[in-house]
């Protein structure tokens, strides 16, 4: 239960996407070198924030 | 058998208390109301219109097939493109929607009374903002999750295109330049609120380095970390406050704290988003979410009376926050606490992404609004828990009840709300600050409102605490969407100037940078510099320009839904947006109409323009009223013009979607339905979600 609760907030907050992209990596893409947590963490938030993401 | 009657029964209970609740609020005249009758009403409507009319739409009139792969299957790229659990897709969506919007609409609105705003952010967001948002959600969601421009533009043509794109671009600027105005006016003189909001910007840089150097995308930690600094800075404001050598350096005139937002806007929008803007929504995200929590709990907690009468006299336009009658400028004063334009950028932008499955577009799409209609319930709460004589002496512009606080408390207590000078001194003491007489803009008296419900529910002894916290906030949230809005419109205008110089649409290319935010900044920092220099407070002038302006976008969004539903062959339904759309059509065009040509001086801009024109002919205004009135002049010519292109806007994107509607009913080529094809879901039944 509590479990299932901290991983609902870890998704919900994105503080466990590298885990995600990694095992996304591995799936579909397992021939190449994944990013580092560092260099995943800053494409992403270039990426997240080149549209409208929040309103009045 | 047994069951369905249970059912049924259940239903008809929720009804019946739902329709007391109303029916009591409505009714009730001279007794004071308890605020549980208002939470009860909403929570009833709510789960009625949830049950029956979002799940007919969901069902009937969009057809959503749960057994058609999304977006999110199809181009499952683990970046923008995911399916994601149901809760977590409505956890970001509703982080998105929700802004400073409904928080201070409905404390304007208060002015009217508690009744007309409150039935309009109930019955506006069941009827109107949720269809809107769950429709460009499910349109968005069959056009492999494009945006609302991209939509009008391949289902109405590129004029509609066209108009949505202008339409946001300019809604923007207005709602930042807003924006800014309410986090000067809530920072003016008060060091104390100035020290506090002026934290919140190293504590974001801080966080942003912690969660990419010393510990990369730990965003829990880090934001952890910023809610603690964060409400030190709360606590360390009260210290500067009583600090002689600090205080005067925090305790500034309104224009120059406009000049150090505009100032901020501008660094904010050229630094990498690593360092200021990510970290910075992280922080207000985990505010917003836990304030909306702490807010609701307390209510029904401490539920108190409403103190606000259901109707104030000003219903015939004299109000003192804003001029106009209840019809219309009360829909478009509440505007995003019942239905918001902004929300259709999102429902097309990144929330189709990531939605797993069509059933969800009901919870997500319609459940997002009606949670965010709840928080403007809520604000509407706490501003009518307030007395109104001191709800109308923090919010009156010193220019309608006058400079001294003697002329401001006879003028209020005139109107049949008795206030003192005693009862708002000591007022102002309790919560930290120096005055709260003439704070226009709604987040001082909301932070009043929150500061005495948490007060009374958590412990009176910290007033001012809770108040610099409301305070603090409001301002992360409003500088969050600063900053976003502001970035966002560079881009846009980057992509606009692509079209001359490819060099210039280059979002990476420096000098490109520099200009197009510079062109933003100044765009919003000129309304933002007049709201301040104006006398009656721009408020008054800015908030309804605001309204339109969402309200028109919401009209390009439910133009773009109704015209899909007829090219869809469901012209029988398309009243689900249609109705709306004509509501908004009629209420956006007459508030327009009034703000344009109104003979009120304090409704009509051009009325205003000339009225003041003729005094400084005269010389009847004195030098320092002079000095500023040819740029006042100017700017009331100007937001009249504004105004109309904002009218001819709505009505050429209605009229492209009639034409397109037409041709279709004639069997004439109009542009086909954009919609992708079926590909069956592969995500089967007892796929776990993670």
């Amino acid at each position: 239960m509590w479990h299932r609760l901290w991983r609902f907030i870890r998704r919900l907050s994105g503080d466990d996407a590298y885990e995600r992209y990694l095992r996304h990596h591995g799936r579909c893409h397992a021939g190449e070198a994944p990013l580092s947590r560092r260099e995943y963490f800053k494409r992403e938030q270039e990426r997240k924030w080149g549209g409208v993401r929040r309103c009045c | 058998m047994l069951n369905l009657i249970t059912r049924r029964l259940a239903w008809l209970v929720v009804a019946l208390t739902g329709a007391t609740a109303v029916g009591g609020i409505a009714i009730n005249r001279g007794e004071p109301v308890n605020t549980l009758w208002f939470i009860t009403a909403a929570l009833c409507i709510y789960a009625i219109a949830y049950r029956f009319y979002a799940a007919w739409i969901a069902a009937s009139v969009l057809a959503t097939d749960e057994t058609r792969a999304t977006p999110a299957e199809r181009f499952n790229n683990g970046r923008d493109f995911v399916p994601t659990n149901r809760w977590v897709v409505f956890g970001h969506h509703f982080a998105a929607i929700a802004g400073p919007g409904p928080l201070i609409g409905p404390t304007l609105a208060a002015q009217f009374g508690y009744l007309p705003g409150t039935l309009w952010i109930l019955f506006g967001a069941v009827l109107g903002g949720c269809v809107q948002d769950m429709t460009t959600l499910f349109f968005s969601t069959r056009r492999d999750g494009r945006s609302l421009g991209q939509m009008a533009r391949d289902e109405l043509g590129p004029i509609g295109g066209m108009a949505a794109l202008t339409g946001t671009l300019i809604i923007m600027v207005i709602l930042i330049a807003v924006l800014g105005l309410v986090v000067v006016n809530a920072m003016k003189h008060s060091p104390w609120a100035t020290f506090t909001v002026a934290m919140t910007i190293p504590v974001a840089v801080v966080v942003g380095l912690y969660m990419r150097n010393i510990r990369p995308g730990r965003v829990l930690e880090g934001s952890l970390l910023g809610l603690v600094l964060l409400l030190l800075a709360v606590a360390g404001g009260g210290w500067v406050d009583h600090n002689e050598t600090l205080r005067p350096l925090f305790d500034q005139e309104g224009l120059t704290l406009a000049w150090f937002v505009i100032g901020y806007g501008f660094i904010a929008a050229v630094l990498p988003v690593w360092l200021l803007l990510a970290p910075r929504d992280y922080l207000s995200t985990f505010m917003k979410l836990g304030t909306v929590i702490l807010l609701a709990l307390a209510i029904v907690l401490l539920h108190p009376d409403v103190k606000m009468p259901a109707l104030t006299q000003f219903v015939d336009g004299s109000g003192p926050i804003f001029g106009g009658k209840l019809f219309p400028f009360v829909f478009i004063t509440i505007a995003c606490g019942a239905i918001s334009g902004f929300h259709s950028l999102i429902a097309s932008g990144t929330t189709p992404k990531l939605l797993a499955n069509e059933r969800d577009i009901r919870m997500i799409g319609y459940g997002g609004m009606l949670l965010e209609s709840f928080v403007a319930i809520m604000a509407m709460i706490a501003a009518t828990v307030l007395d109104p004589g001191v709800y109308f002496a923090i919010n009156s512009p010193a220019g309608i009840v006058g400079k001294e606080a003697a002329d401001a408390v006879a003028t209020i207590s005139s109107w049949g709300f008795p206030v003192t000078v005693e009862q708002m001194n000591a007022l102002a003491r309790e919560m930290g600050e120096k005055t709260l007489f003439a704070r226009t803009g709604g987040a001082p008296s909301l932070a009043v409102g929150m500061a005495s419900i948490f007060g009374s529910a958590f412990g009176q002894g910290m007033l001012a605490i809770w108040y610099h916290f409301a305070i603090m906030f409001e301002a992360v949230f409003i500088l969050t969407t600063l900053d976003a809005g502001t970035r966002v419109g560079r881009f846009m205008l980057q992509d606009f100037l692509g079209n001359f110089s490819a060099k210039l649409g280059k979002t990476s290319w420096y000098p490109s940078v520099l200009l197009s935010s510079g062109i933003i900044v100044a765009a919003w920092g000129y309304f933002l510099y007049i709201g301040v220099i104006d006398p009656n407070g721009g408020v008054n002038i800015l908030w309804p320009l605001f309204g339109i302006a969402n309200q028109m976008l919401a009209a390009i969004a439910l133009s773009v839904g109704t015209g899909i539903l007829i090219k869809s062959g469901k012209l029988n339904r398309a009243w689900i947006t249609g109705v709306p759309l004509a509501w908004l059509a009629i209420v956006t065009t007459t508030a327009a109409y009034e703000k344009v040509f109104s003979s009120d001086v304090r409704v009509g801009f051009l009325a205003a323009a000339n009225d003041l024109a003729a005094k400084l002919a005269s010389g009847a205004l004195p030098p320092e009223k002079a000095a500023v009135a040819p740029q006042l002049i100017f700017n009331q010519q100007l937001d009249a013009g504004l105004t109309l292109f904002f009218i001819a806007v709505l009505w050429i994107v209605i009229g492209d979607m009639l034409r397109v509607a037409l041709r279709h009913l004639q069997g004439l080529p109009i542009p086909p339905l954009s919609e992708s094809p079926h590909e069956p879901s592969r995500l089967v039944e007892d796929w776990v979600r993670d």
